[in-house]
C-alpha cells in the first residue's frame, strides 16, 4: 500500500472528526483492555514467563543465522522448501511462480501482516490470480477495499451496520430480504460463503506466529479456523513469515504461547494452535502436497546489532496498540503504513524509512503504557525517541521544530536563564488563565485551545515551591 | 551471491560474526537437544488434580465435556447428538481404538471413515492428549484421525483417555517426541481450546466461525 504517513497530522485530524470511527474505536479502549487485564491477574507467573520469552527471543537473535539454517534443513528434511526473499518483490514473485506452476486461479489466505506488507494481493490480482481473505475482519476489509487498521482485529474500525450493507451490496446472490440484524447472522452468512471458497482454492497462504528450528514447523495461533482450512485443503500451502520468527524449540514456543494470547485478546489460550511441518505424508489421508516457506527479510536484518534490534523480539500482540491514547483518539489508518500504533512507529522508520514516516515516531506522549503492557519488555518510547534523534540528525523535520529545540536547547543548558524563562512564562500564563482559572487562548499553541482548554498553572512554579519547602524543613 | 547467503552474511556480521569453528552452533544444537521447559505455571500434584482442571479449562473455553467409562462412550456420543437434534451419522478416522470405544451392540451411531469433503455434520476424533492447564487438546494427522475432521464439521466430537491428561503443553512435546523421535514431527499438530470463534463484528464474541460450532469431550475412564 502507498505510504501516507507523512500526511499524519491530516490523517489524524480526519479521524477525529469521523463519528463512526470514533464509535468503532471505543470498543479498542474499553473491551481490549479490560480483557488482557483479567487474563494477566489470574496468572501468578505473568511476569516471570514475560522475562523468559523475553530472554528466548533474544537468544534466538543472537544466534539468528544458526537457527535460520536449521530450521532450513529440517523443513528441507521433510521434503519442503524454503524460499529466501530480501525484498517485498523478491516475495512477492516468488508466491507467483508457485501460484503460476500450480497452476492456481483461486488463493486462499489465512491472516499475515507480512501479506500487507509486500502487498500481495494487489499483485496476485494484476496478474489474475484471485485472493480470497478467510479471516473474517480481513473479509470484511477486503470486500470494502480497505487495508487492516489493526493487526489483530483488521476490521477494528467498521461498524456492524457497514458490514450488514457490503454483504448485501456484494452476496448479490442471496435472497435480498434475508435477515442480517445480529452479528451471528452476519458470520453464518460469511462462513457460507467462504466454505465453497476454502474447498475451490488451489493454494493456501498463511502467515507464520512462530518458526520452530528444532522441527521444521510453521506455527499459526487462530480463532476462527480461517487459517487452518487454509493450510490444509488447498493441493499447496505457502508460509510467509520474516526471518525474526523463528524460535529454538517448541518449549521455547509454550513460554511465549502464555503471554501471546493473554496480552492479544486475553484468552488463556487462542482456540486453534497449529503446527504445520512439511507437506503431507505418504500415508495421510489430507494436507497439501506441497510445502513452501518463504523467508522474508525486507530491511529486518539491518535492526540487527542496532539500537533497534529489541523490536524484532515483536509477536505482533497488539497489546501496544490496544492501550496507546494516540491509537485511540486516531485508529490505525492514520498511521498511513501497515503497522499501527506504538509498535509500527517504531517498525514502520526501520522499514519503510524514516523519511516517509517519521511523523510516527512524533505521534506519542510517551506515556509509557505500550512498553508497561509489552509482553517482550520492548522498549518502544525509547526506540521512538531514537527515530526522533535520527530525524532531528538527518534535517527531516520542519524548520520551526529545528529552531525552537535549539532555542530551548540554548535555555537548558544556562540553568540561571531557564529559571528566570520559566518564571516570565509562569506569569504570561497565569495572567492569561485569569489568575486561576483555564487558558481559552494561548499564543504559538492555538491548535491546542482550539478544541480545548488548557489548565492554567499553579500559584508556584517547582522551583518556588521547592525552595519554600526546604526553607520550611529548616525552620522545623 | 545468492539471496539466502547475503541475508545470512548480513547477520552474521550484525550478531555473533562468522561461526568458522561452528562454536554458536554447537551451542545451540545442545539448546535444541536439551529443550529445557521453562516456568510451568500451574502445580498440580495429582492426576486426579489434572483431569479436574483440564475439565475445568476446556469448560470455560466453551467445550462441554463429558466423562464416562468404556463401555458407555457410544451411549454418550448418542446422547450428544440428540440433545442437539443431530442425525446419528458421524465421520473418523481409521483409529481402530476409537471405532472400537463409539460402536456398540445396539449400533446407536451410523459411522462413515476417511477425510471430511465439507458434508459432515459430526466427526468424531480421538486425542493425543490434553494439557489440563488451559484445557487445551492435542490432535495428529494421520489417516487414524484426518486433520480435516478437526475443522469442517459442525460438531467435533473428541474422544480423550484419562490417562493422556497431562498438567502442561511441555508433558505433551515429549509425548510427541517419544512417538515420533526426536525433531520429528508429524504433518499437522493441533492444539484446540473450545470451538471456533470470532470477535471481528464490534469485538463481540461469537461462537463458531470457520471451524466447528460445537466442541464436544468426552474422558474415558480407565
Amino acid at each position: 500500500m502507498e505510504i501516507r504517513s507523512h500526511k499524519f497530522r491530516q490523517n489524524a485530524a480526519d479521524a477525529l472528526a469521523n463519528e463512526q470511527l470514533q464509535n468503532a474505536l471505543a470498543h479498542v479502549r474499553s473491551k481490549f483492555i479490560q480483557k488482557r487485564a483479567k487474563a494477566v491477574n489470574n496468572l501468578k507467573a505473568f511476569d516471570t514467563l514475560r522475562d523468559n520469552a523475553t530472554a528466548i527471543k533474544n537468544h534466538t537473535l543472537e544466534n539468528l543465522d544458526v537457527y535460520l539454517e536449521i530450521f532450513e534443513e529440517k523443513v528441507i528434511a521433510q521434503g519442503g522448501q524454503v524460499h529466501w526473499a530480501a525484498t517485498a518483490q523478491e516475495a512477492r514473485g516468488q508466491v507467483l511462480d508457485i501460484c503460476r506452476r500450480v497452476p492456481a486461479k483461486t488463493v486462499t489466505k489465512g491472516k499475515s501482516m507480512i501479506s500487507e506488507e509486500i502487498e500481495l494481493n494487489e499483485f496476485l490480482e494484476q496478474n489474475d490470480i484471485t485472493p480470497v481473505e478467510t479471516d473474517l475482519g480481513e473479509y470484511i476489509i477486503q470486500l470494502r477495499g480497505e487495508h487492516p487498521s489493526h493487526i489483530i482485529a483488521p476490521a477494528v474500525h467498521v461498524n456492524m451496520d457497514q458490514v450488514r450493507d457490503d454483504f448485501r451490496k456484494h452476496h448479490t446472490h442471496l435472497p435480498e430480504d434475508r435477515v442480517l440484524e445480529e452479528p451471528k447472522s452476519l458470520l453464518l452468512e460469511a462462513r457460507g460463503i467462504l466454505r465453497e471458497r476454502f474447498l475451490k482454492a488451489d493454494v493456501g497462504i498463511t502467515g507464520a506466529n512462530f518458526l520452530v528450528a528444532e522441527t521444521g514447523t510453521s506455527v499459526i495461533v487462530t480463532n476462527e479456523g480461517n487459517g487452518d482450512l487454509t493450510q490444509t485443503l488447498p493441493r499447496v500451502h505457502i508460509v510467509l513469515a520474516s526471518l525474526e520468527k523463528v524460535v529454538p524449540t517448541l518449549e521455547d514456543m509454550s513460554q511465549i504461547l502464555r503471554v501471546l494470547a493473554r496480552s492479544a485478546t486475553g484468552q488463556e489460550m487462542s482456540v486453534y494452535t497449529t503446527l504445520s511441518s512439511g507437506p503431507k505424508r505418504p500415508d495421510d489421508v489430507d494436507g497439501p502436497e506441497e510445502f513452501h516457506v518463504i523467508l522474508l527479510d525486507n530491511g529486518r536484518s539491518s535492526m540487527l546489532g542496532t539500537e533497534f534490534q529489541d523490536m524484532l523480539r515483536c509477536i505482533r500482540c497488539g497489546a501496544c496498540m490496544n492501550h496507546c491514547p494516540v491509537y485511540h483518539a486516531v485508529g490505525g489508518h492514520a498511521y498511513g503504513w501497515v503497522y499501527p500504533g506504538p509498535m509500527g512507529a517504531v517498525l514502520s522508520p526501520s522499514l519503510a524509512g524514516v523519511d516517509k514516516t517519521g511523523h510516527l515516531p512524533n505521534a506519542s506522549t510517551f506515556c509509557g503504557r505500550c512498553e508497561s503492557v509489552c509482553p517482550m519488555h520492548i522498549p518502544l518510547p525509547k526506540m521512538m525517541r531514537h527515530w526522533r534523534e535520527r530525524e532531528f540528525e538527518q534535517h527531516l523535520s520542519p524548520p520551526s521544530n529545528r529552531r525552537n529545540l535549539k532555542l530551548w536547547a540554548w535555555f537548558a543548558v544556562r540553568p540561571g536563564w531557564y529559571r528566570l524563562m520559566t518564571r516570565f512564562s509562569h506569569l504570561g500564563l497565569r495572567i492569561l488563565s485569569g489568575w486561576s482559572g483555564s487558558i481559552r487562548w494561548l499564543p504559538f499553541a492555538r491548535g491546542w485551545t482550539r478544541h480545548r482548554n488548557m489548565p492554567g498553572p499553579e500559584r508556584q512554579t517547582f522551583m518556588q515551591a521547592w525552595q519554600r519547602h526546604l526553607v520550611e524543613r529548616r525552620k522545623s | 551471491m545468492s539471496t539466502r547467503s547475503e541475508i545470512l552474511k548480513k547477520i552474521r556480521g550484525a550478531v555473533g560474526g562468522p561461526d568458522e569453528k561452528n562454536v554458536r552452533r554447537v551451542s545451540v544444537e545442545q539448546h535444541i537437544k536439551r529443550h529445557p521447559a521453562g516456568t510451568l505455571p500451574s502445580k498440580i500434584s495429582s492426576k486426579a488434580g489434572a483431569i479436574k482442571l483440564f475439565i475445568k479449562r476446556a469448560k470455560s473455553a466453551d467445550a462441554t465435556v463429558e466423562q464416562c467409562g468404556t463401555a458407555n462412550v457410544a451411549e454418550q456420543v448418542a446422547s450428544f447428538l440428540r440433545e442437539h437434534n443431530l442425525p446419528a451419522t458421524c465421520r473418523t478416522g481409521t483409529d481402530y481404538k476409537l471405532k472400537r470405544l463409539v460402536s456398540s451392540k445396539a449400533n446407536l451411531l451410523e459411522l462413515s471413515e476417511g477425510p471430511s469433503d465439507g458434508n459432515d455434520i459430526t466427526a468424531i476424533s480421538c486425542a493425543l492428549g490434553g494439557a489440563a492447564e488451559t484445557g487445551t487438546l492435542i490432535l495428529v494427522s494421520g489417516p487414524e484421525n484426518p486433520t480435516t475432521l478437526n475443522f469442517l464439521p459442525e460438531n467435533h466430537i473428541v474422544i480423550l483417555h484419562e490417562k493422556d491428561i497431562v498438567p502442561h503443553q511441555e508433558d505433551l512435546w515429549k509425548k510427541i517426541r517419544k512417538k515420533y523421535g526426536s525433531g520429528e514431527m508429524p504433518r499437522t499438530v493441533n492444539m484446540i481450546t473450545g470451538p471456533s470463534r470470532s470477535a471481528d463484528i464490534e469485538q463481540t464474541l461469537i461462537l463458531g466461525a470457520h471451524g466447528p460450532l460445537r466442541l464436544h469431550i468426552i474422558i474415558v475412564k480407565g
